[in-house]
């Protein structure tokens, strides 16, 4: 399999602390990349660096086999690699469908043309209801709960026809259902082709649908691999039960 | 050369005096997210109070600062309370922008009604005296302003560093919510801190009135500088407002001897977009993280 | 456009074009120009920082650039008396609106407050500028624009009035398009949250760059008009920082971020404004009064008008629907 998201020795210091140190592993294309390990590991620290919300103090990020220098939020997004963030992050006065609009990357020239277009309505609509919240669709996006909000900024990251999309803790606080409904979206997704990294807690999600899953701890790679070669390899059990 | 340097010193002096009032308004926004536009005001309003002190008891303007001072402490605290403490939600910070502007305009109106719109000055006996040092000539009130700027700075950062107060608010400014959890009580700090600032602009304003004529138009002038030197040293750092202050009194009084006095605040402008142009957070400002 | 949106709309234009026609005494009048032309800042104003959540204190020094720029045009270019003036304006407009870009664009990588003091020392700085370019601006003995002799005594202010009417009404419809347009979408997500709007790939610098240059466009022009209307303009008076908190207090009170709000909160406090100017103005209790009304607005009324209104109405609807289930249910 190629690599569609390659990080060679990824680094970021907090003052003293290293949050990620040489931090080094590859995501392939068409995989669902599990990137798990306990908190504190350097898990959304090497998110923000991958997605350029942090700027790194050494490594380098290749995605879709291009160096990309400057990492910055813009133009990774635009070129296809999205995210979404531990705390559902959704424009709360904006309704379903505006959010999902507003996710699509517009060019210049479209500036100035009605804010929700008739075909733009009927696709943010069409992940809506793949997502079953298309009911609310013109609700304020404030109203919705918790894991409505996980649902509509992961639908809503869709709409821009990402290659890789960056999860992080999808599930978190989210009642069994919604994790199931969730699990069944990556999955389908996966199927269509969609390339995803995730952080998650949940092991047993990882262990069911991720491929290869990467261990972080204090910051590096303990071990990559298939999720029974993780499981069973001995510093993982360590990192989580001793430290 | 000699009038290079000649204009150096001056700049240095007059950036001490800056750089108290700044001090205050930097650490205000350190610890409570608040621009006091209204600190420039507040100079003026101190720079009156000292003026009246000396015209009607004749008290020394230098010594008036112990009496300006603690009354304009007090002052802050109360404008603390009754203004800045009441905003919240998510705007409280820009909110905070337009009420101090706001307080600005009172205290300009209350001083225009009282004294007029007329230019004073604080004039005691010494107010020309000039002091020659290796062949530079120092006017005798910038230097002891400078001084007893300096003093004042030292004073604050030992308040900061060396008591239970500063370790408050040091950590309030580091980690609102943890210091919080350690038990600051937040609202305390933030009033104490605002009457502090505030005492830095009274202790800055009554030098102030002896070095410059003032009316009570005058804080504009003044605030436009401080806002650019808070910018420039970095919001809410203490060094870098000190710093940002000394390179604009220098950049000022160099332009001035070398080029024309009209363009020398105009000139310390085009520092600060410069600066910014390449460091958006200031010199020593830490950049905001993203998340 | 909804029905409502046109009806009101309809209704401001209609009082907007009949209020010099049914009094044409010269100081109504003119509290009317005054009146229109602090609804065209505010809602100016609004479209930039309302939109964005950037708030920009340095409005009124496009306000001068423009007032200038006109009586530079007269002076070196002989743009002639008249209307013609009027129809050099969105030349003025555009041209420093352009001019505008490099320091917003830099003044915009800061964060939120210290956009705030950048744009609050660009009005010093073009207020110095205005001082100091002596051979352009005549620096503090001001500048002189031809008075234009065409347009009678009677009604010499009608076509000021209606130039800044019809400002107004670019303005609105301007915030209007923005509003429905994807240039309002993407500027309200910026406003909710922008690190999450660039993670979206939304183009957020740019975005913000458009509507800082639609701002300035209309401030300049208003600034012109002024400018022509006073033939008279002095550093002080063009880049006057009571403008700009005018223009920023009319905005909160009517409600930011609203299509009305600003035209609300003018109509109130510019009229308000001048009478304390007339009462209080000779002694400086005008600067008290109005400082007070200031903090009035922001301690009590932060969100504005508008806004408050419009939580009223949906909170009694829905106080109605439930008290109407809740007596379905009884029965």
């Amino acid at each position: 399999m190629t690599a569609l998201l390659e990080i060679d020795g990824l680094t970021k210091r907090f003052g003293g602390v290293t949050a990620v140190d040489a931090c080094s592993f590859t995501v392939p294309a068409g995989s669902v990349t599990a990137l798990v390990g306990p908190n504190g590991s350097g898990k959304t620290t090497a998110f923000n660096l991958i997605t350029g919300y942090a700027r790194a103090d050494a490594g380098a990020v290749r995605f879709d086999g291009a160096a990309v220098r400057r990492p910055d939020p813009i133009r990774l997004a635009r070129s296809g690699l999205t995210r979404t963030f531990q705390q559902a992050r959704i424009f709360p006065d904006l309704t379903l469908v505006e959010n999902m609009v507003a996710a699509l990357q517009q060019p210049w020239t479209s500036v100035f043309t009605r804010a929700v277009r008739r075909p733009e309505r009927e696709r943010a609509l069409e992940l809506l209801d793949e997502f079953g919240i298309a009911r609310l669709a013109d609700e304020r996006a404030g109203n919705l709960s918790y894991g409505q909000k996980k649902l509509l900024e992961f639908a809503a990251v869709l709409m821009g026809d990402p290659r890789l999309v960056l999860l992080d803790e999808p599930t978190a606080g989210v009642n069994p259902v919604l994790v199931d409904q969730i699990e069944e979206r990556i999955r389908e997704l996966n199927a269509r082709g969609l390339t995803f990294l995730v952080v998650e807690h949940n092991m047993n999600l990882v262990m069911r649908l991720c491929d290869p899953v990467v261990v972080l701890a204090q910051g590096t790679k303990l071990a990559e691999g298939r999720p029974d070669e993780v499981r069973n390899d001995p510093r993982v059990l360590d990192a989580y039960l001793g430290g | 050369m000699h009038q290079v340097i000649q204009a150096v010193i001056l700049g240095l002096l007059i950036g001490g005096v800056y750089a108290l009032m700044a001090s205050g308004l930097t650490l205000v926004f350190g610890i409570m997210r608040v621009i006091n536009v209204a600190q420039g005001a507040l100079v003026i309003l101190a720079a009156y109070l000292s003026y009246a002190l000396f015209s009607h008891a004749h008290v020394d303007p230098f010594l008036s600062v112990l009496i300006v001072t603690p009354a304009m402490f007090v002052l802050g605290v109360l404008v603390q309370i009754v203004f800045v403490r009441s905003l919240r939600g998510d705007d409280a910070e820009e909110l905070s922008l337009l009420v101090t502007w706001a307080l600005a305009l009172g205290i300009e109106g209350v001083l225009s009604v009282i004294f007029k719109t007329t230019y004073r000055a604080t004039s005691p006996s010494y107010a020309d005296k000039t002091l020659t040092v290796f062949g530079y000539q120092v006017q005798f009130v910038r230097l002891m302003a400078f001084v007893g700027s300096a003093a004042l700075l030292l004073v604050l950062s030992l308040l900061l560093t060396r008591t239970k107060f500063g370790r408050a608010v040091r950590a309030t400014v580091q980690n609102p919510t943890a210091a919080t959890l350690l038990g600051v009580d937040a609202n305390r700090v933030q009033t104490l801190s605002f009457g502090l600032g505030v005492s830095m602009a009274a202790a800055a304003g009554a030098v102030y009135g002896v070095i410059y004529p003032f009316n009570p138009g005058s804080h504009y002038d003044l605030i436009s500088r401080l806002l650019s030197i808070v910018v420039l040293g970095g919001l809410g750092s203490l060094g870098g407002a000190v710093v940002a202050a000394l390179v604009m009194g220098v950049t000022e009084a160099v332009v001035a001897v070398e080029w024309q006095p009209t363009w020398a605040s105009f000139s310390y402008f085009i520092v600060l977009i410069v600066v910014l142009l390449i460091r958006p957070q200031g010199i020593f400002g830490v950049r905001e993280r993203a998340l | 456009m909804t029905r409502n949106g046109l009806l009101r709309g309809g209704a401001f234009v209609a009082a907007g074009i009949a209020f010099p026609l049914l009094f044409n005494a010269a100081w109504l009048v003119n509290i009317g120009i005054l009146t229109l032309m602090y609804a065209a800042l505010a809602v100016s104003w609004n479209l930039f920082s309302g939109f964005t959540g950037y708030i920009t204190l340095g409005q009124v020094a496009f306000f001068g650039l423009g007032a200038y720029s006109l009586g530079i045009t007269f002076e070196h270019f002989g743009i002639g008396s008249g209307y013609n003036p009027f129809y050099v304006l969105p030349i003025v407009g555009a041209c420093v609106a352009f001019a505008s870009l490099p320091v917003a664009w830099i003044a915009l990588r800061t964060r939120a407050m210290t956009f705030a003091i950048v744009t609050l020392t660009l009005l010093f700085i073009v207020q110095q500028l205005a001082f100091n370019l002596h051979s352009l601006t005549h620096g503090s003995s001001g500048l002189m624009l031809p008075t234009p002799t065409t347009f009678g005594v009677d009604n010499y202010d009608r076509p000021f009035y209606y130039a800044m009417l019809g400002l107004v009404l670019l303005a609105l419809l301007i915030c209007w398009g923005i509003l429905r347009s994807k240039l309002g979408l993407m500027l309200l997500s910026i406003r909710e949250d922008e690190e999450k709007a660039r993670g979206l790939g939304i183009r957020v610098t740019g975005t913000k760059l458009v509507a800082w240059w639609l701002h300035v466009f209309v401030t300049a022009m208003v600034g012109g008009v002024w400018a022509y209307y006073l033939t008279f303009i002095y550093p002080e008076s063009s880049v006057d920082p009571l403008v700009m908190i005018g223009a920023v207090l009319m905005t909160f009170l009517g409600g930011r971020g609203t299509l009305w709000g600003p035209v609300v909160g003018a109509l109130v406090l510019v009229p308000a404004q001048q009478y304390m100017l007339i009462h209080l103005g000779g002694s400086q209790l005008y600067l008290v009064g109005y400082a007070a009304v200031f903090m009035v607005v922001l301690l009590v009324l932060p969100r504005g008008i508008i806004p408050s209104i419009r939580d009223g109405v949906v909170r009694t609807r829905e106080r109605q629907r439930t008290r109407g289930g809740a007596a379905k249910a009884a029965v």
